[in-house]
């Protein structure tokens, strides 16, 4: 039994188990975030009780650069690759596809298991970095060569990182695989594309996306290995010197990593995007009880969104020096990306426009969603045009954009998602008075962390920076990176607020039954939590997914699974 | 596909695990795109490389060309006779494959040899960095492939292999084919071009 629960096929377990682990990866990445804040907020002042934790990095508390580097690196690659990917892949991926198609399961159960126990093999590989030589990887996210290429330039750290990732990398395939499979092979009767909850337009592109873009990656990590450990130059140059003494390698080429880390990574950002994209256009139309505007034009936004996402990548490139013609076409490609997320953006607006708004913690994270996505998407125009890229690269002002998009826009849509199917999940409805509190305080506190970023980085303070003090003209920063570390103290202590939500509702919650949000979609019309194989009889189709408010209707909800009145179509 | 009984109800009637193995196969494509794209890329920025036959042996690359198109050829003939659920016939097949397959491994593992004894490793120059990555990569499916081979060829021992398991062997041919055709793209790009 309990060997079953732990080692379960069940998508519904395996979605609950990427949820709760994902979520823990997130509070690790948000603590080496909040040591990171402590040196830029108060540069090279102690930290005493540091120094048990890390007697090298910290030595008497007080930070070494090497450390800072270390920091900046783990939490980026922690955040994206354990926290915010499977999170919104593989948690809501897992427990949402079969219940909103009327799937019993996976196609694919114990592929799915396997998926998710190499999410902990890769973090633990990962994670053995900081018991090595030298401590964890500390070349960036993105681990650029020729830094990350040698064992001169970066410890085993490094290694350790690539051959995690490589293993993440597999489980997000072999979850890709499942998803599409599942989605195209088991949909209830009746369940045609164009009936599909917009979530699952999302994450079935999102699997695509997924599927194609991943391999890349392993064939460019996979390289990265072969020149850390056994010596080949696929990303060494000739001529390198480190340390007085020279590398034997030649005839590498460092811009080929950039190429292909960013054919994934591009991609990748749309991963972390469109499923919160989805979950949000599932979550307007049940709290404004109207149905969604444009549900198609949404729906093929997504599409849309996916396959310009691939024509992109070179927009993260502008200044490494490859051919300015180059350049251009990728600022116009990028550019083009606006135009359906525009079109996704007025079609919520659209959806509100006179509703009957009911403003419960799910929708609240949803506006904050939509909110912060459009200053996240917006300062991702400025940063996509070349002449104004060659300012702002690599500045502050590029962090403040891609934590509007991951923290305001991947996590608030990650919040709207939890609070929205929690009852679903765990047959109780979460504290809504303190979900409402934790939004407002996470809301408050992000945009004064981040906002300031964009001013930061206009004002010259480049990223990845351990000491910005040391530069005269940046000097006068302290102050408001101090508030801004202050902030950051405050979001991340609110998070306990929904830690506590979390943990206190699966035993004192109030009981969900099995629509508390009186929603049309297929999850809905099971027991909640649903039972092993889902329905007790397979679902049938008869309509769309967001039938609110239809006039002549005794609800003003109407689930898919009701039949169409008699005489009509 | 009728005679395979295996029709799950699935919405599009294409049963899921040969779904799987084409989506599977999808990010083979993409792996391997990602090798030889940075092969290309990295050919491009030398101003010099080793000409046609100079270092590596076209003779052997063309046997084992051979070896692996014939090996296709009796893995097709394999999944035509479990469509006849002719089992005789299908380990038949399965066993010339597998033997095909090994012997193409076996000549690259003499060509790897011959590297080795003139001093030619991965890390020696850019051009062994590139062959034996690209070569090795598609070594290792090859032998992904023999290995699944030997494992359908065990359960056709089994009772009503034909109907039970046969849509396996079809599945297993695709991937087969698939590693066939990244070797026809690999021989010109490494050997002739
Ligand atoms: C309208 C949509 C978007 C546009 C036009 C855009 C554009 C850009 C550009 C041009 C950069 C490079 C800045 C530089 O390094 O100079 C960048 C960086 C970044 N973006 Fe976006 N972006 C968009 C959406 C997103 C989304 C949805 C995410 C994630 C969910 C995201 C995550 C990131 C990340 C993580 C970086 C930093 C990469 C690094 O470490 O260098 N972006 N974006
Ligand atoms: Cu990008």
């Amino acid at each position: 039994m309990s060997r079953n629960k732990i080692f379960s096929t069940d998508h519904k377990t395996i979605g609950i188990q990427f949820l709760v682990s994902s979520l823990i990866f997130m509070g690790l990445g948000g603590l080496l975030a909040m040591l990171m804040r402590w040196q830029l907020g108060w540069p090279g002042s102690a930290l005493p009780w540091m120094e048990r934790m890390a007697p090298q990095g910290m030595p008497g508390g007080i930070m070494l650069p090497e450390y800072y580097n270390m920091l900046f690196t783990m939490h980026g690659s922690i955040m994206i690759f354990f926290g915010v990917i499977p999170l919104l892949v593989g948690a809501f991926g897992n427990y949402l596809i079969p219940l909103k198609i009327g799937a019993p399961d996976m196609a694919f159960p114990r592929l799915n298991m396997l998926s998710f126990w190499l999410l902990p093999v890769s973090a633990a590989t990962v994670l053995t970095g900081f018991l090595a030589e030298g401590g964890a990887a500390a070349a960036g996210w993105t681990a650029y060569p020729p830094l990350s290429g040698t064992q001169a330039t970066m410890g085993a750290g490094q290694t350790f990182w690539a051959a995690g990732v490589i293993v993440l990398g597999f489980s997000s395939i072999l979850g890709a695989i499942n998803y599409i499979a599942t989605i195209v092979n088991h949909r209830a009767p009746g369940m045609t594309f164009h009936r599909m909850p917009i979530s699952i337009w999302a994450l079935f592109t999102t699997a695509i996306l997924t599927l194609l873009a991943t391999p890349v990656l392993a064939a460019a990590m996979i390289l990265l290995l072969l020149d850390r450990a056994v010596g080949t130059s696929f990303f060494l140059p000739a001529g390198m010197i480190v340390d007085g003494s020279a590398l034997a390698h030649a005839g590498g080429q460092p811009l080929l990593w950039q190429h292909l880390f960013w054919f994934y990574s591009h991609p990748a950002v749309y991963i972390m995007i469109l499923p919160a994209m989805g979950f949000v256009s599932d979550i307007l139309p049940t709290f404004a009880r109207k149905p969604l505007f444009g549900y198609k034009a949404i729906a093929y936004a997504a599409v849309a969104i996916g396959a310009v996402g691939f024509l992109v990548w070179a927009h993260h490139m502008f200044q490494s020096g490859m051919n300015p013609a180059l350049g251009t076409s990728f600022m116009i490609a990028t550019m083009v990306v606006a135009v359906p997320t525009g079109v996704k953006v007025f079609s919520w607006l659209g959806t509100l426009w006179r509703g009957d708004i009911r403003l419960a913690t799910p929708m609240l994270h949803a506006l904050g969603f939509i909110s912060m996505f459009v200053i996240g998407g917006l300062t991702g125009i400025f940063l996509g045009s070349t002449p104004v890229n060659m300012y702002l690269h690599d500045t502050y002002f590029v962090v403040g954009h891609l934590h509007y998009v991951l923290f305001g826009g991947s996590l608030f849509g990650a919040f709207a998602g939890i609070t929205f199917w929690y009852p679903k999940m765990f047959g109780r409805q979460m504290n809504d008075r303190l979900g409402r509190i934790h939004f407002w305080l996470t809301f408050v506190f992000f945009n004064s962390v981040m906002f300031p970023m964009f001013a930061l980085g206009m004002s010259g303070m480049p990223r990845r920076i351990y000491d910005y003090t040391q530069y005269p003209a940046l000097a006068h920063l302290t102050d408001i990176n101090r508030l801004m570390s202050i902030a950051a103290f405050c979001l991340a202590a609110s998070q306990i607020l929904f830690a506590f939500n979390f943990l206190w509702s699966l035993a004192k919650g109030k009981p969900a039954g099995q629509n508390p949000w009186q929603a049309t979609t297929l999850e809905w019309t099971t027991s909640s939590p649903p039972p092993h194989g889902n329905f007790a009889q397979t679902p049938v189709v008869h309509r769309g997914p967001y039938e609110y408010s239809v006039p002549g209707a005794a609800r003003d909800w109407t689930p898919q699974t009701e039949e169409p009145p008699r005489g009509q179509g | 596909m009728t005679t395979l009984a295996q029709a799950q109800d699935t919405t599009t009637g294409i049963p899921s695990a040969k779904l799987g193995m084409w989506l599977f196969l999808a990010s083979e494509v993409m792996f391997f795109t990602g090798l030889i794209g940075a092969y290309i890329v990295l050919r491009a920025g030398m101003s010099s490389w080793p000409h046609l036959g100079e270092e590596l042996s076209i003779p052997a690359a063309a046997i084992n060309t051979f070896l692996l198109l014939t090996s296709s050829m009796t893995m097709a003939m394999g999944v035509a006779a479990v469509h006849r659920a002719d089992v005789k016939k299908l380990r038949l097949f399965l066993a010339l494959t597998i033997l095909l397959g090994s012997a193409f491994l076996g000549v690259k593992g003499w060509e790897y040899s011959v590297k080795f004894a003139h001093g030619h490793f991965p890390g020696t120059a850019i051009f062994w960095d590139c062959y034996f990555m690209l070569t090795g990569f598609h070594g290792l499916h090859v032998l992904g492939g023999v290995i699944a081979n030997l494992w359908i060829l065990r359960l056709t021992l089994g009772q009503d292999f034909s109907e039970r398991r046969g849509h396996l062997v079809e599945i297993s041919g695709l991937y087969w084919h698939f590693v066939d055709l990244v070797w026809i793209f690999l021989f010109p790009l490494l050997y002739l071009i």
